[in-house]
């Protein structure tokens, strides 16, 4: 199985831990992974407020390199470039005209995209691709007594219209059985489907940390060992702003977040080291010591 | 079919034992809806079950409820879609709003934050002696957000509304695009000021909740896109949402890619000693964990084909 791996900024930025976890588990599990070198970031629906068709040039520009390196699955890793991909990726495919002007302006590349790109997360690539099965024949360190609250990310499940949700009904429930697969037990918990509150960290702390506050605590409150994301931009809220959320809230939460690659290596019997759980900002020392992770 | 209906039940005169969930078995037919189930079940079994509804068309926007937790109007669900092999129906009122009773909720929150946008047309200049005239074109932007049946659905799914109640929330920022994008409307300027405010369009988070349960594809959370769209081209741009759109752009423009202490660094602003002191912790927090992209500002690297990002930025970009 081999795809063009788009790692997306923050995976190369301020959650190196992901990129690296990704690179080990995926080797173990012999996905191939190529990376497209020289992608534009997607835009995150930031730059789309600057313009759809910048964001959806920029998104075009980078499924056709995609295309140039032959292949016709992209796989990200991050629920908020999953989601702006999904959607740049519909409306090119909507509309030949719009699709045709857009080209144009990729021509002084060389570039076409000729709409054949899929774009799956890894938490897809998982369950649709791997298959639960067969990701079980990997587990060597089940994760037995764990208790696991998933955390989604809003990209990658809204609009549902462009997520697939009518093609591949229950991806609104994947971490669930990625967890259950690994043999942990899925948390449920009010907020599992909700916003981190990292697109307004910036803009409106107060309402940012009221969403960490709320989300971080309800899993502890259902009895989670740890939360399971699979978005470095709901991991870089939920874990490195719990400090602040916590002082905030005036309640010391100390709710370890996990990244999706994380998660699966932990029970592929991967180090602390190679899936970088040293680098996050909640410890996960308790967690790591409970599941038996090497060091 | 068998319906099997947990429906939540509050009774504001028994307020001091909180809400209960109340199960419903029937036999209805298989093309009912939600509401005509619940409908049922008053009428043939339960006359205390307080809902609201009237049209059962999905054109006045009464019976909005949460049905297994997601906000929809109950007369276009259809039964056999939320159950379709007998599982039970988890059916509650509205989330974000008061409860006068049962499935009711009070709508004066909605309606309040409806009318703080002032949601009719200011035309300035002389009165003209027919109707106000507008473009065929100028208008077919204003249709999306037109079509709002004010159900609150929306309202009921804000992500935002549930942390902070001053937010003015999904309907009435759609609203408030309805009349600023009105080309016959003469106060524009000052309802993007009003916006551009705390508590108004940069305040949502941008997380599709109402744009997915909204049944009229009114699509709230582009409308507000719309409006920031609007504010920024209208030269405000000192504010933290502004800038964080204008340091995105920079950066990606400029690398490719995004430069993260950057964009927080810009959004607070560069002299906002106080912002940048109340962060050195978490910036000490993440040095240490190795996470800090130090290549950042002047030292942010060019990614391969850098160049040929900034050329489509140079083009396309408003």
């Amino acid at each position: 199985m081999k795809y063009a791996f788009y790692p997306g900024c923050v995976s190369r930025g301020g959650t190196p831990e992901l990129y690296d976890s990704t690179i080990a588990v995926a080797n173990k599990l012999g996905i191939e992974l190529e990376e497209i070198v020289g992608a534009a970031c997607t835009g995150a629906g930031v730059l789309q407020e600057k313009g759809l068709k910048l964001g959806d040039t920029l998104n075009a520009r980078t499924f056709a390199m995609a295309e140039r390196m032959g292949l016709t699955t992209i796989m990200t890793i991050c629920s908020t470039c999953q989601g702006v991909m999904s959607q740049a990726n519909k409306r090119l495919l909507a509309d030949s005209d719009y699709l045709a002007e857009i080209n144009e302006e990729l021509k002084p590349e060389g570039l076409e995209y000729t709409g054949r790109i899929v774009i799956k997360h890894f938490a897809w690539v998982l369950v649709e691709e791997i298959g639960l099965d067969t990701l079980k024949t990997f587990v060597t360190n089940p994760l037995e007594d764990m208790k696991i609250a998933p955390f989604y990310g809003c990209y990658i499940l809204r609009p549902s219209d462009a997520l697939g949700a009518d093609e591949n009904p229950g991806r609104n429930e994947y971490l669930e059985r990625i967890i259950e697969a690994l043999s942990g037990e899925a948390v449920n918990f009010p907020g599992r489907l909700q916003c981190c509150g990292f697109p307004i960290m910036l803009i409106n702390e107060k309402n940012s940390m009221e969403m960490v506050g709320r989300h971080t605590h309800n899993a502890k409150a259902a009895g989670a060992d740890a939360m399971v994301t699979p978005c470095p931009l709901c991991h870089l809220n939920l874990d490195g702003q719990q400090p602040k959320a916590q002082a905030q809230r005036g309640e010391k939460i100390g709710m370890p977040i996990l990244h999706l690659p994380q998660l699966v290596g932990m029970a592929m019997g991967l180090t602390q080291k190679e899936l970088g759980l040293g680098r996050h900002i909640v410890s996960t020392k308790n967690l790591l010591s409970k599941a038996s992770v090497r060091a | 079919m068998q319906a099997n209906l947990q429906v939540r039940r509050y009774d504001p005169e028994l307020s001091e034992q909180g809400s209960h969930l109340q199960e419903y078995h029937l036999e209805v037919p298989d093309h009912f809806t939600v509401l005509d189930t619940l409908m049922k079940v008053r009428e043939e079994d339960d006359p205390s079950l307080a809902l609201r509804c009237s049209c059962r068309a999905s054109i006045c926007g009464s019976c909005a409820m949460t049905v297994n937790g997601r906000a929809s109007l109950v007369c276009k669900t259809r039964l056999s879609e939320v159950s379709p092999n007998g599982e039970t129906v988890l059916v509650e009122p509205m989330n974000n709003q008061r409860v006068v009773k049962d499935l009711v909720i009070d709508l004066q929150f909605f309606w309040g934050k409806v009318r703080a946008v002032e949601p009719y047309l200011k035309p300035r200049g002389e009165e003209p002696e027919g109707e106000y005239i507008a473009s065929n074109e100028s208008m077919l932007n204003l249709l999306t957000p037109m079509g709002c049946i004010m159900c609150g659905a929306c309202v009921s799914a804000c992500t935002v509304l549930e942390v902070d109640k001053n937010f003015l929330g999904p309907a009435a920022l759609a609203k408030a695009y309805r009349f600023v994008a009105d080309p016959r409307d003469g106060e524009t300027q000052q309802r993007l000021e009003a916006l551009n405010d705390e508590s108004g369009a940069w305040d949502c988070t941008r997380c599709y909740m109402c744009v997915d349960v909204c049944p009229k594809g009114v699509a709230p959370m582009e409308r507000i896109m719309d409006i920031r769209e609007l504010i920024m081209e209208a030269g405000m741009t000192n504010t933290p949402g502004a800038r964080h759109v204008e340091s995105f752009a920079r950066t990606v423009a400029h690398s490719g890619r995004l430069d993260e202490p950057m964009l927080a660094i810009d959004t607070w602003g560069r002299t906002n000693v106080v912002k940048l002191m109340g962060n050195a912790m978490l910036g000490f927090r993440t040095l240490r964990r190795g996470k800090l992209p130090l290549r950042s500002g002047p030292f942010h690297q060019k990614q391969p084909g850098a160049d040929a990002v900034g050329r489509i930025f140079k083009r396309l970009s408003k």
